[in-house]
């Protein structure tokens, strides 16, 4: 079949014995655009990832990813794709361009094409000056560039990356950022899983938020932001007896919150006529729409 | 603007492409370049040393095995070794660290390669490795006055044909393996075994009878036998042991798959 999405997942089901990791999971990926997956740890995240390279297969549901059914045709899906994976899984004994020379064998680039796809990868990802560099001898920033040119030296039509910043500093992170913004606007489609919050408020147009396997809601940031937690927020700051009393109080007048470590937040005060507490006000936030979703307790 | 997606290329693409066996071998060869010399030492300076050992220490004992001098005897007897050493230990390290520490395969596969292609592939590399570094000791014990034949050219065949065997073997036992101490348990009742039973330093025939048929079921028998028959004439019961060495082969090839789709795909 032919539609104009790069992906498209229906009422996925993927089962590890007793326990669900993914259920019953809906996922359109539009091509052209940058979704981002975010949930938190043991969301189904990294399951969703390996079912669209069919390094899992799935229990029930429909799955296909660029027009191929999978996981049947998902050998030519892949072909056309770019995996970043969330551990580092570079040939750490070759040099730079020796990792992208590999990559393009087994992308099955021609002999012709292959030196031209590795000098732009290499470009793409800042590495010209590193390409005789054994990888051991590389920065962990650097590392995660290269992993990213790997997965781009085909030029694939979707690129899946899975947690790319997990574990980084701040300064490689925005510098990942950067990379990752430049492919989007290149046009190439991009599913990104992560559970850093502002990393998807950045760079994804469509996030999807995911809880215990399925997907609780998709939609642009802020219009998720604005359909969950309204325009603006108030934090009140106190002793934890003062928190539960303003949470009971801000639930009585139909006022959603959330709890943020030491203060609660109010939100949608915008439109709460003076029935919202005093506090600091601030702007809603997709941190506010996260938390309200997925759940404030860690499982 | 709605631009479709439209499958582009074919679409199912077969079973064990040669692309994609050749994206994996070129991945072995490029990294092969980076290890190639501490692989070489242990593969063949190991069976050399046995060969040294065995051939002068109990050669100076005994001056023939089976008709011929000791030395030749183990000789061409420890090609079979050399094999053995080179295939099935790598194959099963190889594979394990490739698996768990490094996860490579986690990037081969998410590339349009399958799990088929990329045992296969890891397999068919071992086994040429195996099938030069077999040469070594026979080299050595020309140079002690083995003499050269032509049937001797057969031996790097045979010693590809049996290591991609005893590849696919190692490739299977990391499969099955959920840590790399249960290796131990492998090398200690399968193949110390089946490496001391296989005629490379004393003749079978001598044995007990359960000791000669376990040596007829033992590939690593067969290989020695071959490796000798070539140096020394062949007979007319190598056309089978070269069939038991093809079913191994086959054998060992399926299960390895078998073992490694297991491990990587959920």
């Amino acid at each position: 079949m032919t539609n104009d999405l790069a992906i498209r997942l229906r009422a996925v089901v993927k089962r590890y014995g007793a326990i669900t990791a993914v259920n019953g999971l809906d996922l359109d990926v539009p091509q052209g655009t940058c979704v981002g997956l975010l949930g938190p740890n043991g969301a189904g995240k990294s399951t969703t990832m390996r079912l669209l390279t069919a390094q899992a297969i799935a229990d029930e549901g429909e799955l296909e990813v660029l027009g191929f059914q999978l996981p049947g045709e998902s050998k030519a899906a892949r072909a056309q794709c770019g995996v970043v994976p969330q551990l580092d899984n570079l040939d750490v004994t070759l040099t730079v361009e020796q990792n992208l020379l590999v990559f393009a064998h087994l992308y099955r680039l021609g002999r012709a094409e292959r030196p031209a796809a590795i000098e732009r990868a290499l470009q793409m990802a800042n590495l010209l000056d590193r390409r005789s560099t054994r990888v051991d001898k590389l920065s962990g920033g650097m590392r995660r560039r290269l992993l990213i040119a790997r997965a781009l030296v085909h030029g694939p039509r979707l690129v899946l990356l899975d947690e790319p910043t997990v574990g980084l500093d701040p300064q490689v992170r925005q510098e990942l950022w950067a990379l990752i913004d430049a492919l989007r606007a290149e046009g190439t489609t991009i599913l990104m899983s992560t559970h850093y919050i502002e990393e998807a408020q950045r760079l994804a147009d469509t996030v999807l938020i995911m809880s215990h396997g399925v997907a609780v809601a998709a939609g642009p940031p802020a219009e998720l932001v604005a359909e969950h937690a309204g325009r603006e927020a108030v934090e009140v700051y106190g002793p934890p007896a003062k928190l539960a009393e303003v949470e009971a109080a801000a639930g009585a007048f139909g006022l959603r919150t959330r709890r943020t470590g030491t203060s609660i937040s109010v939100l949608g005060v915008e439109a709460a006529d003076g029935r919202a507490p005093d506090g600091e006000r601030r702007p809603t936030n997709l941190e506010d729409v996260f938390v309200l979703l997925t759940g404030e307790a860690i499982e | 603007m709605t631009s479709s997606v439209e499958p582009a290329g074919e679409r199912g693409l077969g079973r064990l492409e040669r692309r994609a066996m050749t994206g994996v071998l070129v991945r072995e060869i490029v990294n092969f370049s980076s290890y190639w010399r501490s692989a070489t030492f242990s593969s063949t300076v190991e069976p050399t040393i046995y060969l040294l050992a065995f051939g002068f220490g109990f050669g100076s004992l005994v001056s023939k095995v089976g008709g011929y001098s000791y030395v030749q005897f183990v000789g061409t007897g420890t090609v079979a070794t050399a094999v053995l050493f080179s295939s099935a230990f790598p194959a099963m390290f190889g594979t394990f660290i490739k698996y768990k520490f490094q996860r490579t395969y986690d990037a081969v596969l998410a590339a349009p390669v399958d799990t088929e292609e990329l045992v296969t592939a890891e397999a068919l590399w071992v086994a040429t490795r195996a099938g030069v570094y077999g040469c070594v000791p026979m080299l050595v014990a020309i140079a002690f006055g083995l003499n050269p034949s032509w049937g001797m050219l057969t031996v790097p065949f045979i010693g590809l044909l049996a290591g991609f065997g005893w590849a696919c073997f190692g490739i299977a036992i990391a499969g099955f393996a959920s840590s790399i101490e249960n290796f131990s348990y492998v090398i200690s009742a399968v193949l110390t075994p089946l490496f001391l039973v296989a005629g490379t330093f004393f003749p079978l025939n001598r044995l007990p009878e359960w000791a000669q048929v376990l040596g007829n079921i033992n590939p690593l028998h067969h290989c020695v036998e071959l490796v000798r028959h070539a140096a020394f004439g062949f007979d007319a019961w190598d056309p089978v042991r070269v069939g038991v060495l093809i079913v191994f082969a086959l054998l060992t090839w399926r299960v390895a798959i078998y073992a490694m789709t297991r491990k990587l795909i959920d």
